[in-house]
């Protein structure tokens, strides 16, 4: 099984330490990985304002580095879902397709496609689980509160894997942080009055780190968690499940 | 009518949340009927199937749109009711002037009616010399407030009690200080009662119409719709041509989702259905398009037609409820009013579609399906074609595309102090950028992922 790596370009250019997480973690798990070196974007940010016609050569960059792999695997379950709704190609509409289907995120990758039931990881901390609205109303990671129906995580499933490592309950689990691509800067007050609200359900509930799988939402809550001073830190997931014992 | 001026939903919203323990106060008000709403849901039998039932109902009652309303209007003149319709708010308005002059009434009462707050009845009939009492109690509160409703379902919402004991206070005479709900809301029916005994005319809207019967059903807790209706000479119905059912029937679907959706009841206290004059009474029902066929011709809008006015997005929806609905400068507020609003005034509610960070939870409470966050997305691709955003937003997404677009322009700018900081819309590093006003950027780290699987992608890690 040959997995081609997509990093998507903020975690490339800020967040690198999950990249390799990422990267370390799929060939741990024994999976053959390659980095095609000319991606860039999956073209959200343009998409998301309104501007999806620009994103074309977003598009058509992605088809030509991310063809041919038997899967696409991101540690950014917005970008994922971004690609899979929407990657468009007027040239290679079947690779495009292909492409669309085989695009998983990191954690469903693991649980639905390598199904891994173990893993050799310890983080002894309290930890708050960030649900990216995209990874779960869009990617079905778990369930999500609206609906009903029977009960399911998949971050969770993983997060359970890892030694020492204990899930604090929140007041509202599957609450937006209010990042939301350009509606940080768009709608500043709504967008951090938000991610203040989401910082306080996990400080008032313990939790030492907030984990997503998804680092949008979580540079939106480091922001805010660093302007004021607080001790807790925002961790990508892969980063736990990397964690070495 | 209070008037927002030109400010957009940024600004209205930003000066809502100054005041923090009234912001939170109204979070949790509206978070507390969501939960309501999910202990509802969750344990009603077959809820998704319900929700998926009326979906596929009303999306056959969209797609058929012209047959149900010609049936409908067929068994209403059989039911003896006077049928109009209007093609938008100035003929609406002037249908029910017209019937109202003919019996030279003067006062009319006015109940569970969001259209004709869209169509500034009101105002319309008081240049006119008819005065209108709206008789719900939270839209009697906002009309003593000279404001619009900021919630379909919860009109006044977005007010303390103690901000209602004021307005009493001032409009009605009651002690200065007085904020006990039941208090004051005895003080509203013991004036209201009077209004219902002495006003031949009354006017209400119609949750749901069914095109079998001619019958329309109005929804309702406080007896108010009914006290109106009964006591009249005249009634009148404003509805919109989309809230027909094709069969009685159907209703057994829509009054299972529609309070347990709306406010976590199981039924509204009020179903009262509406078909026949009674003897020396007159009844007259107005149908109304005001751009709900022109939204049925827009593809990927018209599923928002399907809208039961539950207002659980609202409830749901986080920017809804740190910015109150208000901030949305539209007569329906919140996810379904941004979807709706932009096929009524592009230029006026260009904004709307980006009130949202499209986080889906609107879409998957909405008890018909309707796709919400989808169009949300998509009503922003018609904005920014049809011009309605700024110059420099414009530039500033043709250069991000174009370094994105290009492997060797994105790796050199990314070089050079990281060229996410530099070009991304929110991250640029600038004091005037609005990320920066109560968040920091992380620190560019000291290699891209790209640089360092170049230096130590190709040996085996783990």
């Amino acid at each position: 099984m040959t997995v081609g790596l997509f990093i998507p370009c903020y975690v490339n250019q800020l967040y690198p330490n999950a990249a390799i997480a990422t990267l370390q973690l799929l060939q741990k798990l024994g999976v053959e990985v390659v980095y095609p070196v000319k991606q860039t974007c999956c073209g959200q940010p343009m998409a998301n304002s309104g501007f999806e016609h620009l994103s074309q050569g977003c598009d058509d960059l992605f088809v030509e580095n991310f063809s041919g792999f038997d899967y696409i695997v991101a540690p950014s379950a917005s970008c994922v879902l971004h690609i899979k709704d929407h990657l468009h190609s007027d040239t290679a509409p079947e690779e495009a397709l292909l492409i669309r289907e085989r695009i998983y995120e990191l954690v469903e990758f693991m649980t639905d496609i390598l199904k891994v039931d173990r893993l050799q990881a310890r983080f002894p901390h309290k930890v708050g689980i960030h649900q990216s609205c995209h990874g779960l109303r869009g990617l079905h990671l778990a369930k999500m509160s609206e609906l009903v129906g029977p009960a399911f995580s998949k971050p969770e499933q993983l997060l359970n894997m890892v030694d020492g490592l204990e899930l604090v309950t929140l007041d509202r689990k599957d609450e937006c942080c209010g990042f939301g691509g350009t509606f940080c800067v768009a709608e500043e007050a709504v967008s951090v009055k938000m991610g203040k609200d989401r910082v306080t359900d996990h400080t008032k509930n313990g939790a030492e780190y907030i984990t997503s799988p998804d680092l949008s939402c979580l540079m939106h809550l480091e922001g805010i968690l660093h302007r004021d001073h607080s001790h807790i830190k925002i961790i990508h997931i892969a980063e736990i499940l990397n964690s070495a014992l | 009518m209070k008037d927002t001026g030109t400010k957009k939903h940024a600004a209205l919203a930003e000066a809502f949340i100054q005041d923090r323990e009234k912001a939170d106060w109204h979070d949790g008000a509206l978070w507390w009927i969501r939960q309501k709403r999910d202990m509802q849901a969750n344990v009603t039998p077959q809820w998704e199937e319900l929700r998926e039932a009326a979906s596929a109902i009303k999306s056959n009652v969209i797609s058929n749109l012209h047959t149900y309303l010609l049936q409908f209007e067929a068994n209403l003149k059989k039911n003896g009711v006077n049928v109009y319709w209007a093609a938008n708010a100035e003929e609406h308005n002037q249908i029910i002037y017209s019937i109202l002059k003919a019996k030279n009434i003067t006062e009319m009462v006015k109940s569970k009616s969001m259209l004709t707050e869209e169509c500034h009845l009101n105002e319309y009939l008081n240049e006119r010399g008819i005065d209108v009492i709206n008789s719900d109690l939270g839209e009697y509160i906002q009309q003593i407030d000279n404001e619009p409703p900021s919630h379909i379902v919860l009109p006044c919402i977005h007010k303390r009690k103690e901000e209602i004991g004021a307005l009493f206070h001032i409009h009605l005479g009651t002690e200065e200080g007085l904020s006990d709900p039941t208090a004051l809301t005895r003080v509203a029916r013991k004036h209201l009662r009077n209004v219902f005994l002495t006003r031949r005319a009354a006017l209400t809207g119609a949750n749901f119409a069914v095109a079998e019967t001619g019958e329309y059903v109005v929804c309702t807790n406080e007896g108010n719709a009914d006290m109106g209706a009964h006591l009249s000479d005249v009634q009148i119905c404003s509805m919109g041509l989309e809230k027909l059912v094709p069969e009685k029937k159907h209703l057994g679907v829509f009054l299972r989702l529609l309070a347990r959706s709306a406010t976590g009841q199981p039924i509204t206290i009020y179903s009262s259905h509406y078909k026949k004059p009674r003897p020396g009474q007159e009844m007259h029902l107005i149908l109304v398009d005001a751009g709900r066929s022109r939204l049925l011709g827009r593809e990927d809008f018209r599923a928002s037609l399907k809208c039961i006015k539950c207002g659980a997005c609202m409830n749901t929806c986080p920017v809804y409820r740190k910015g109150s609905g208000l901030s949305y400068h539209n007569t329906i507020t919140g996810p379904i009013g941004a979807i709706l609003a932009p096929n009524l005034d592009m230029e006026k509610h260009a904004d709307l579609p980006f009130a949202s960070t499209l986080c889906g939870s609107c879409s998957n409470v909405c008890p018909v399906k309707i796709n919400i966050h989808d169009q949300l997305y998509k009503w922003r691709q018609v904005v920014v074609k049809e011009g309605y955003v700024a110059n420099s937003k414009a530039l500033s997404m043709k250069a991000m595309a174009f370094t994105l677009s290009s492997p060797t322009a994105y790796q050199a700018a990314g070089k050079t102090g990281r060229w996410f900081l530099n070009y991304a819309p929110f991250a640029i590093n600038n004091k005037f950028n609005p990320w920066y006003k109560q968040r920091d950027m992380p620190d560019g780290p000291k290699e891209s992922f790209g640089e360092w699987y170049a230096k130590n992608g190709e040996k085996k890690e783990g």
